[in-house]
C-alpha cells in the first residue's frame, strides 16, 4: 500500500478497489450529501477544518509552486527563454532525456518480469522479495550514490581495473545512469504487482488451454489488462528519474555542460546567485510534476470510472 | 510495506492455483526467465551495491567506525536529522488527518484539484522545492518578510530544515488515512450516536481508534522519508556545521574530502536505521490490516 519516497499510486489502488463497497455503502452522491445527522459536524466545525486544511495546504504546496514560475519570469520573458536555451541549460536537458531514456526501459522490463513472476506464480519467500523491491524507497537518495562510488569509484572495488582499462563510470554519464536507476527502481514492479496480482491468472490459463504461447499471452492477454497501471508505472518513473537530485549530485562531478542534469544546472545557476535563470530551469521541472499530477488524475478517473 | 493482495478481486481460490500452491510447476511458461532476470537485476542494481557500504565499514577498526559516526558534529547532525523529521511527521499527523477529513466528508468547489495537488511533493523535483521554499521563507522573500518583524527567522535555521521536511512528509499521512477514513462506514457513528455518544465523544473514542493504525504508519512513512531527504533542505537550511547540517549532507562533505569511510560509516548508521524502520512500517501495516479485517 504504502512506501517510502515516490508517489502512492498502491494507496490508490486501494481505495479504487474500495470504491465498490463505498457504492454498496452509499448509494450515490445525493444521498452522501444527507448523511444522518448525528454523523454530520455542525457547519461551524465544517467551515473552521476546511478553512485550516486549505491555508495550510496553500502555504506548503501553493505558494511554493506559484513562487517558481514567478521568479522564473522575475526578469521578464526574454530572460527566461535564453535561460532556458543557453548552451549549458541545453547540455542538461539534453543528459536528464537521455538518463531517462535508458533509465526508464530499463526499469519497465525488470518491473514487468518482476510483477509476472510474483504474481502468475507461487513460491517461497515472496514477501521477502517484494520487500527487498522496495528496498531503494528506503534508502537515502545520498546513500543510493555513495554505494556506487563504492563499487565503481577511484577507491572502489572495480576502480583500479576500470582506471586501466580508462573507463569512467563515476563523475560520467554511466554512474549517473546507474544512481537514478537504483533510486526509479520500485516504481513500475510496485504499480503493475498488485495489478497484476488483483487479475489473477485465468485469462492466461484460457489461453494457454486455447494454444497461444507465452508471448502471444503476454503481447494480448496480460498486457492489454496491465496497459494502465503500466502507464502510471512510467509516468512516476519518469518523473523521479528527470527530478532526482542527491544520488545524481553525489556521482555527477557537476562538469558543465557534460555531466550536469537539470536539477545540478538549477543548483549551480542558484548557488552563483543566478535566482532567474535557476528558476527559469525549475519551471521546466515544475510544469514536469503538473504533467505528471494530471496524467495520474486521468489514469486514476479512468480506473474508477468516474468523470 | 505494502498491502499487494489488498484487493478483493484476487481470485485466491482459483481451480489452477489450488495446485499450483504445492510447486511452482504450472503451465504458464516464463518463470525461470522472468525469475532470473528479476534477481540478477535486483542484486546488480541494488544488493551488491548495498552490500559494498557494509564491506566496506566492516573493514574498519571498531575505534575508527566509533570515531567516525560518534564524534560531535555527527552527533549534532544526527539531533538535527532525527529531531526536525519527527516534528515535521508530527505536524503532518495532525495536519494531514484534517486534510483527509475534509476531503473525504466535506465537498466544495474545486476539492478534485485539491486533492491532486496533494501529491505535488512526490512529483516536484527535490531540488526545485529547495530553492521554492528559500525563496518564499528568505528574510525578504513572501513569507519570510512577514515573519521577520515577529523576529522569527525560517530559512537557514532549524526552522528551514522543518519546513522542508514537512512539505516532503505532507502527502503519506493523507493518504495513507485518506482511503480508511472512506472505507469507514458511517453506520459506526450513527450507532454511537444513538447510543448516547456525544460528537466529540464519536470522534475520540470512536473514530481516532480506528484510525491509528493508518496514521501511525502515515507518519512511520513520512519520518523515515524525511530522515534521508536531501535536495529539498540543502538550500533552505544553510549547512553550517554543529547547527543547521543534516546527516544526507554530512555524508556528502566527508565524500568531498575524500573521507570515504567516514562517509560509509554514517551512512551505515542510517541504512541501518532506515531498515528497522522499514521493518516496523511493515508491521504497523500487518496490525492495520488485521485491525480492518475484525
Amino acid at each position: 500500500m504504502t512506501r517510502l519516497g515516490g508517489a502512492e499510486p498502491g494507496t490508490l489502488n486501494a481505495h479504487n478497489d474500495l470504491t465498490p463497497a463505498i457504492q454498496t455503502a452509499i448509494p450515490s452522491r445525493s444521498a452522501r450529501a444527507a448523511l444522518p445527522r448525528a454523523v454530520r459536524d455542525p457547519a461551524w466545525a465544517r467551515w473552521f477544518l476546511t478553512a485550516v486544511a486549505l491555508v495550510f495546504l496553500a502555504f506548503f504546496l501553493v505558494l511554493p509552486l506559484v513562487i517558481v514560475f514567478a521568479e522564473a519570469l522575475s526578469r521578464g520573458l526574454g530572460y527566461y527563454l535564453s535561460s532556458i536555451s543557453d548552451p549549458d541549460a541545453l547540455a542538461a536537458i539534453r543528459l536528464t532525456l537521455l538518463t531517462v531514456a535508458i533509465v526508464v526501459p530499463a526499469n519497465v522490463v525488470f518491473g514487468v518480469c518482476a510483477a509476472w513472476a510474483i504474481a502468475k506464480f507461487r513460491f517461497r519467500g515472496k514477501s521477502l522479495l517484494t520487500t527487498l523491491i522496495d528496498l531503494p524507497f528506503a534508502v537515502s537518495p545520498v546513500i543510493s550514490g555513495l554505494v556506487y562510488v563504492l563499487v565503481f569509484g577511484a577507491q572502489g572495488w572495480f576502480g583500479p581495473w576500470l582506471i586501466e582499462h580508462n573507463i569512467r563510470v563515476i563523475f560520467a554519464v554511466p554512474g549517473i545512469v546507474l544512481a537514478t536507476t537504483f533510486v526509479t527502481f520500485p516504481f513500475v514492479a510496485r504499480e503493475l504487482i498488485p495489478l497484476m496480482q488483483a487479475q489473477g491468472t485465468d485469462e492466461e490459463y484460457s489461453a494457454v488451454t486455447l494454444g497461444a504461447s507465452g508471448w502471444q499471452i503476454f503481447w494480448r492477454v496480460t498486457l492489454p489488462n496491465i496497459r494502465w497501471g503500466l502507464f502510471y508505472g512510467v509516468v512516476l518513473c519518469n518523473a523521479r528519474a528527470m527530478g532526482e537530485f542527491g544520488a545524481v549530485s553525489v556521482v555527477s562531478g557537476h562538469i558543465r555542460g557534460e555531466t550536469n542534469t537539470m536539477p545540478l544546472h538549477v543548483e549551480i545557476l542558484y548557488n552563483d546567485y543566478n535566482i532567474a535563470g535557476a528558476f527559469a530551469v525549475a519551471s521546466l521541472l515544475a510544469l514536469l510534476a503538473l504533467a505528471t499530477l494530471v496524467l495520474k488524475s486521468v489514469v486514476e478517473w479512468r480506473q474508477t470510472g468516474t468523470p | 510495506m505494502s498491502t499487494y493482495s489488498r484487493s478483493p478481486l484476487t481470485p485466491s481460490a482459483a481451480p489452477f492455483t489450488a495446485t499450483a500452491a504445492r510447486s511452482t510447476r504450472t503451465i504458464l511458461p516464463g518463470f525461470g526467465l522472468t525469475m532470473g532476470f528479476t534477481l540478477a537485476y535486483l542484486g546488480l542494481i541494488v544488493l551488491i551495491p548495498l552490500l559494498a557500504a557494509f564491506v566496506r565499514t566492516a573493514g574498519m577498526s571498531w575505534s575508527d567506525f566509533i570515531a567516525a559516526v560518534a564524534s560531535p558534529r555527527v552527533m549534532a547532525a544526527y539531533r538535527l536529522s532525527f529531531g526536525a523529521s519527527i516534528a515535521a511527521g508530527l505536524v503532518n499527523m495532525v495536519f494531514g488527518l484534517i486534510v483527509a477529513w475534509v476531503l473525504v466528508r466535506y465537498s466544495f468547489p474545486g476539492k478534485r484539484i485539491i486533492d491532486a495537488i496533494v501529491d505535488l511533493p512526490f512529483a516536484l523535483p527535490t531540488a526545485v522545492a529547495g530553492i521554492a521554499l528559500t525563496s518564499l521563507y528568505a528574510p525578504n522573500g513572501w513569507v519570510g518578510r512577514w515573519l521577520a518583524p515577529l523576529g522569527v527567522k525560517v530559512a537557514f535555521t532549524w526552522a528551514g530544515v522543518f519546513v522542508a521536511l514537512t512539505f516532503i512528509g505532507l502527502p503519506f499521512v493523507v493518504r495513507t488515512v485518506q482511503p480508511v477514513l472512506q472505507d469507514l462506514e458511517p453506520e459506526i457513528e450513527e450507532a454511537a450516536a444513538t447510543l448516547g455518544a456525544s460528537r466529540l465523544q464519536v470522534i475520540a473514542l470512536v473514530l481516532l481508534p480506528e484510525l491509528l493504525p493508518s496514521l501511525l504508519t502515515g507518519f512511520a512513512l513520512a519520518f523515515a522519508r524525511a530522515l534521508g531527504e536531501y535536495g529539498s533542505v540543502v538550500f533552505i537550511s544553510g549547512n553550517m556545521p554543529m547547527k543547521t547540517e543534516i546527516v544526507p549532507l554530512l555524508i556528502i562533505t566527508k565524500l568531498e574530502q575524500y573521507d570515504y569511510s567516514g562517509a560509509t560509516a554514517i551512512a551505515v548508521v542510517m541504512l541501518v536505521s532506515s531498515f528497522i524502520l522499514l521493518l516496523l512500517i511493515n508491521l504497523l501495516q500487518k496490525w492495520s490490516r488485521r485491525y480492518h479485517a475484525v
